[in-house]
This record gives C-alpha cells, sequence and structure tokens, in this order.
C-alpha cells in the first residue's frame, strides 16, 4: 500500500506542521482566507491562467532553481530563483508565498502546505474573483497548453479539457500543445469550445488554400486561419484581446500534425492590428494574451507599441509582478503566471478617457486545502477520469528523493527517464527532451503511472534507439543550448536543454552556438570521441514517427522492476561562467 | 466581386514563370555570366560575377524571411522595393554551398515584389540586391536553422 503523505508526515513527525491541521500551521499566521479576498480596483478585471498543461487534479510543482538569464536578460525577471526571486519581489522567506513562488525549503513546504492547482479548486476561486468584482466587468484568459500533460487529456485528444474550460467558463484561448493533435481534430475541439480561440500568427500555406482550406480559414484574404482578436465591452470600457499563440510550434513540436498551417511571431501583422483596432474599433486597452514566452514578450512589448497589457505563457514563469516594458507608444506591462494550474493572475484596470489610468495586481496561488472543491467540477472530473482510473492509479514505485523536472538542466525525474531509457533500452547513452511540464513527486510519495503521464504525455511518444556518434551528438546538444541561451530572444525556442543519461558534459551558457558545450564524458570517465559511435535511446522525436514503445510504459516497467524511484547520479552539467547569476541558487 | 485569394495566387504564379522566362532569354554572354556567379560557392566573387560591383546598403529594400525557418528545405522569402527603375532583384545565402540563390529579372513597369522558397542547410545571412536605375542595393537578414525539438 501506498505511502500517503498523512502517513509520511507522521513519519517525519511533522504532523503538526504538514498540513493535517491547518489552523495550527501557516493558516493561524497567515490567515488564508484573506489571502484570496481582494480589494476591487478600477472597473476591468481579467484573470488569467495559462499552461496548466492538462491538470485537472491538484498537484505538486516545484519551481526551479535554474532559470539562467544570459545577454540582457540577465539578473532580471523572470530570469530570478530562490531567494533572489524572493528579495526582488520583496517576498518574506519561509512564507505560503514564499513556497509558492521559489523552490526553497519545497519538500519540507510542500508537506506542510499541500498540494496546489485542480480545476475544482480553480473553478471555486475564479468564480469568487467574478462574483466579488461583477460578472459583467470579468474576463477569464488562458494562455493555452490546456489540452495537453495528463492521460485523460490523450486518450480524448484533448476533449476532456474543452470541457473543463468550458465549465470554468474560459472566455478567450490561444495555444501551442493544442497543436500536438491532427489539424481537424483541433478544429473540432476548437468548434466545442465555449470561448473564442484566437491567434493572430496563425496562417494558411498557400498549397492548402488551393486543396480547400478556405472551407474552415477564417479570413481567405489575410490567410489568417483562425479569428485573430475580439472586441469587449465590459461596462463603460472597451477592450481588444488580440491572441497569440506559440510561434515556433512547427519546430518545437512535429510539423507532421498540422501540414497546412504556418506559425511565426510576425511583429509587423501585430503592430497593423493595433493600430487597427485601436483606430476602427475605437478601443480603451489592447490586451496580447500570447504564449510567445516571457523572454520573447519582454522583447516584443518593446518592439510593437501600443498593447497596455501582455497576459504570457510558454516559459511557466510565475511572476508576482509584472515587469514594465518602454516602447513608443508608452509602456507596456508583461506578465507570466506559471504553470500546472498553480496560479491565477488577477489584473485589474481603471479605465477611464478612453485608456488605461492605472492597475493593480495580484499573482494568487491555488492552494487546494484552502479553497473547496467545486462540486459540478469535481463530478466532471470524475467522469473523465473513472473510465482510466485503473491505468492512471497503478502505483509503480516509492519516491526516494524529490522527483521534479523544472529547470534548465536535468531534474531528478528526468533522470529516471534517462536512465529507464538506458537500462530497457540497454543504450550507453539516453536524452530526453527539456519540457517545462511536468509536476512533482515528494519523497516517500508513491510514484503513480499518472505521475509518469504527467511527464510523458504527448502525442508523440515513441521510444527510439540508434547509433549516433560523438560529432552528431555534441550538435544536438549545441542546438538545443542555442535554443534556450541565444542572446536574442527571438532565436530561441522555450524549453529547457536536454536532459542526458550515461554522460556529464561542461556548459559555458555565454558561448556562442558550436562553443557551449565541451568535455563531453561517458558516466565511466572517458572522454566521448567525435568520430566514434554510440547507441542512443531517446524519445519524442519531432520529425519523423519513431518506432519503439512509448515512453511512459518504458518508465514504468523499469519503475516497476525497481520498486523504488532512485538515482544514483544527475547528469547535470557543470557550468561557466554564472557566478554571481541570479538565475541559480543550490546547485552543484 | 473581389477577386479571391487562391485566384491572386495562381495569378502570381503565372507571373511568376513569366519571370522565369525572362532569366532565360539573353544571349551567351548573359548565360556564362550567369553560370558564374549561379555556381560560385562563395558571396563575394558570386556578387561580382554577376552585377561587376558591390552594393551600396539600402533601407528601401523590404527583405521578408523568418527569424527562425520552420523548415529548412523550403523557407519563404520575400522581397519588394518601391524604388523606380527595377531591373532585378537577387537574393543570396551566404552559408549555402552555392550563396546565388535566384535572380528575379524585373519589366519596365512591373511592381518590384517577388516571393519565392529556397533551401537552407543551415543558419545564414540572406542578402537581397536590388539593381534599378543601373545602380546596386542590399539588404540582409539572418535566418536560423535548428533541428528543433524539446519545446515546452
Amino acid at each position: 500500500m501506498s505511502m500517503t503523505r498523512r502517513e509520511f508526515a507522521q513519519l517525519l513527525g511533522l504532523a503538526g506542521a504538514a498540513g493535517l491541521l491547518p489552523l495550527q500551521g501557516f493558516a493561524a499566521k497567515k490567515q488564508p482566507a484573506d489571502m484570496y479576498e481582494l480589494g476591487n480596483f478600477g472597473n476591468v478585471r481579467l484573470l488569467h491562467m495559462t499552461d496548466c498543461h492538462a491538470q485537472l487534479q491538484p498537484v505538486y510543482f516545484r519551481e526551479p532553481n535554474v532559470n539562467l538569464g544570459v545577454g540582457n536578460a540577465r539578473g532580471k525577471a523572470p530570469h530570478l530563483v530562490g531567494n533572489h526571486l524572493l528579495e526582488h519581489f520583496s517576498v518574506r522567506p519561509g512564507t505560503l508565498e514564499a513556497h509558492a513562488f521559489s523552490c526553497l525549503n519545497f519538500q519540507q513546504d510542500a508537506n506542510r502546505y499541500g498540494k496546489v492547482g485542480g480545476f475544482a479548486h480553480i473553478r471555486t476561486l475564479v468564480e469568487r474573483l467574478r462574483q466579488s468584482y461583477g460578472n459583467e466587468h470579468t474576463l477569464l484568459l488562458d494562455g493555452g497548453d490546456t489540452w495537453q500533460g495528463s492521460g485523460t487529456a490523450y486518450k480524448t485528444r484533448g476533449m476532456d479539457m474543452v470541457k473543463a474550460a468550458n465549465l470554468l467558463g474560459v472566455d478567450v484561448m490561444t495555444g501551442h500543445w493544442e497543436f500536438t493533435y491532427h489539424q481537424e481534430e483541433i478544429l473540432q475541439n476548437i468548434a466545442a469550445f465555449n470561448g473564442e480561440f484566437l491567434a493572430q500568427n496563425v496562417f494558411i500555406t498557400e498549397d492548402a488554400l488551393f486543396e480547400g482550406a478556405d472551407e474552415y480559414v477564417f479570413d481567405e484574404d489575410s490567410g489568417r486561419v483562425f479569428k485573430p482578436y475580439t472586441i469587449r465591452e465590459m461596462g463603460s470600457a472597451r477592450i481588444a484581446v488580440i491572441g497569440q499563440c506559440f510561434p515556433r510550434t512547427k519546430i518545437a513540436n512535429p510539423a507532421r500534425f498540422i501540414p497546412d498551417w504556418t506559425f511565426d511571431i510576425y511583429d509587423e501583422n501585430l503592430q497593423a492590428l493595433v493600430d487597427e483596432v485601436r483606430q476602427a474599433e475605437s478601443v480603451d486597452a489592447v490586451i496580447l494574451l500570447s504564449h510567445n514566452g516571457m523572454d520573447v514578450d519582454l522583447e516584443l512589448a518593446k518592439r510593437v507599441s501600443g498593447i497596455d497589457v501582455i497576459l504570457g505563457g510558454h516559459t511557466h514563469d510565475g511572476m508576482p509582478a509584472p515587469s514594465l516594458v518602454k516602447n513608443n507608444g508608452g509602456k507596456t506591462l508583461v506578465c507570466n503566471v506559471g504553470s500546472n494550474g498553480k496560479f491565477i493572475g488577477v489584473m485589474d484596470l481603471d479605465i477611464r478617457n478612453g485608456k488605461v489610468q492605472d492597475y493593480r495586481y495580484r499573482l494568487l496561488p491555488v492552494f487546494s486545502d484552502l479553497l473547496p472543491a467545486d462540486a459540478e467540477m469535481s463530478q466532471l472530473i470524475t467522469d473523465i477520469r473513472t473510465p482510466h482510473l485503473d491505468w492512471l492509479q497503478e502505483e509503480l514505485a516509492v519516491a526516494d528523493e524529490l522527483m521534479f523536472r523544472r529547470g534548465n538542466f536535468n531534474g531528478t525525474f528526468d533522470q529516471l527517464i534517462c536512465d529507464a531509457l538506458r537500462e530497457r533500452q540497454g543504450a550507453q547513452i539516453s536524452l530526453s527532451p527539456g519540457f517545462r511540464w511536468g509536476t512533482t513527486v515528494l519523497q516517500g510519495q508513491m510514484v503513480t503511472m499518472e505521475h509518469v503521464l504527467d511527464q510523458t504525455c504527448l502525442t508523440y511518444p515513441e521510444t527510439y534507439v540508434r547509433e549516433m556518434t560523438g560529432e552528431e551528438l555534441k550538435l544536438i546538444l549545441e542546438d538545443v543550448a542555442d535554443n534556450l541561451f541565444n542572446p536574442d530572444p527571438y532565436l530561441q525556442s522555450g524549453g529547457d536543454m536536454v536532459r542526458v543519461g550515461g554522460f556529464d558534459y561542461v556548459c559555458d551558457p555565454l558561448a556562442p552556438i558550436g562553443k557551449r558545450v565541451s568535455q563531453m564524458t561517458l558516466d565511466d570517465g572517458t572522454l566521448i570521441d567525435a568520430g566514434k559511435s554510440y547507441k542512443v535511446a531517446g524519445w519524442a522525436t519531432v520529425g519523423a514517427r519513431s518506432e519503439g514503445a512509448d515512453i511512459w510504459d518504458v518508465v514504468a516497467d523499469y519503475l516497476r522492476d525497481h520498486q523504488t524511484a532512485r538515482i544514483s547520479k544527475l547528469n547535470t552539467p557543470k557550468l561557466l561562467n554564472v557566478k554571481g547569476n541570479p538565475g541559480i541558487v543550490d546547485y552543484s | 466581386m473581389t477577386m479571391h485569394r487562391r485566384t491572386v495566387v495562381k495569378a502570381m504564379l503565372a507571373c511568376g514563370a513569366l519571370v522565369g522566362l525572362g532569366a532565360v532569354i539573353p544571349g551567351a554572354a548573359f548565360a556564362a555570366r550567369n553560370k558564374d556567379a549561379f555556381s560560385s560557392d562563395d558571396q563575394a566573387k558570386a556578387m561580382q560575377a554577376l552585377f561587376d560591383a558591390e552594393p551600396a546598403n539600402s533601407q528601401d529594400i523590404v527583405l521578408k524571411a523568418p527569424s527562425i525557418a520552420e523548415n529548412g528545405a523550403v523557407v519563404p522569402v520575400t522581397v519588394s522595393t518601391e524604388m523606380t527603375g527595377v531591373e532585378s532583384i537577387s537574393i543570396f545565402v551566404a552559408d549555402n554551398p552555392t550563396p546565388l540563390v535566384a535572380e528575379f529579372m524585373i519589366p519596365a513597369g512591373t511592381k518590384a515584389s517577388v516571393a519565392t522558397r529556397i533551401r537552407m542547410g543551415k543558419t545564414s545571412t540572406i542578402t537581397a540586391v536590388v539593381k534599378a536605375d543601373g545602380k546596386l542595393f542590399s539588404t540582409a537578414r539572418e535566418t536560423k536553422v535548428t533541428i528543433g525539438g524539446c519545446g515546452g
């Protein structure tokens, strides 16, 4: 039988502080009932969620201890971690907020404060925030990455999340992992979605137009596949929301699922749209619901003027306050609200005399123990999960230490995946993508199939084993490192460094492409030879489909065998030129 | 009734074919010059062979290409300019095995705007050269080609 959180806490003698008796723990000090009691400010309330990755149930999620900023991004939000982040945003260490926003003391504080997110708890919070402000003055915006990341999303091709988003009352959304289903499935899901799906930056290819895509595209003349913006009257204020999908979808994910659509950032088109809605639609405020990633949003806010607020996602940065960017047209607030259902951003705007006069912003952590589950949403989630419960709830192994992914380099759960790939596939080396989704499992908790799916569930899960030369391996590492550490945000693709198993390396994030990775050394101490061939196992190929077993089955088999989820060595690189960088703590 | 985008695309393709014809009409000297330019493995030499001169940087050329290519095998590129007396528009990819990718002859009175798809093996600078009233102008930008994957 699995050890529950409660039993584990008792074992550690922390029962009093472990969330069993909330009024004795942080509740008494923090008066948590008040945390969600916001004063009303202004006349428009924007509620923002993003990157929930289909996590219908409450989860643990540890923020990164490595999120390095390079070039102009060094030392600025979102590239701050641990105590550096707390200091920057004036968050007192040891508090509930410090636990929500940082990685510090994660195991201990997660035991104390409990899980985060869960759609039933999110709905309770959203309803409260809407009703206290007035429904007609409130919009709920979802930045995307909603339809992927769980076993039930995979089995229903994202439709479970469309239903959950409908019940939650999402008004507007845009997307990224939504595009990892087939084109026709995406269109079906959008048709079933009660809100509006917006994207100014997805165009139809000319070939597809010839073949009849004009039947479904939003606008044949511009070539836009989706509606680019919506205008909402909210009391006396008239606002425009423009949608911006992840511009690198066909590079970061398989292009084969969406052959007829093409993506990019398209600054100039966006500027033209902003000017158009300001002039022709005479709006008082322009909001960009973006999946660019925060670094791209900060750069875009310099280049494109006339946007009041960018509600951003993709890079999973839970930023307690917006970044203010000045540009030709004035200034733009750039927000990012983390991932996995952990946060709801609340942007209250005072809109008068045709413009935004002032704002108040709060990033609210969704602590599941503090917000009662909404009954209707709980029922929907039960209905969604029931057919798959046997699969999801299989207990595989006990976590020997805190198991997480998020961070620029290997997390402990990544190492499990890499170790499983090597052992089950008989490979010397393994590679695993640096996704930013994937929840956290506490030490002592039972790792279930559902946890493995949290880390691996996508629509191209097939594994591969192939021979690769040392030179090819280095090329891959260099390419991915450039997608992460290129000083020009427009040349980054989001995501973290590829995770590796069976070897270590030295990484200099400040070096140019081709020079960042060196000293690639196998676990037995021998240097990897550029000309020599190695047996490499991996998964999630974006080019052609691989032929091997699904990654979650490989990892589950490994865990069933071992019964304990334990790693003997974390293959994380030695870093150069990161001394004094506030984007890294507790790294060795 | 307005012309549908599809119809416009078809019309553009027809025009493209005519423009293509323009490049093969001239005589033997032209052909030899073109052969040297198109087969050169060095951008400066290819420009020299094609124009016998170096272009000056210009703000008046609009070169559109993705900052990161979705597919290096077919990178969409458009070049346009409002300059008068445009005779040709050429496109170079510095790090391709043979950098000169295309030369479009622009007949007098034609809008100077071309769109094509080019092949790129790796990250490179793309340069557009406009010949107008016998003078050469250029602008350049970089397009990144990556193996992709690993997005979050």
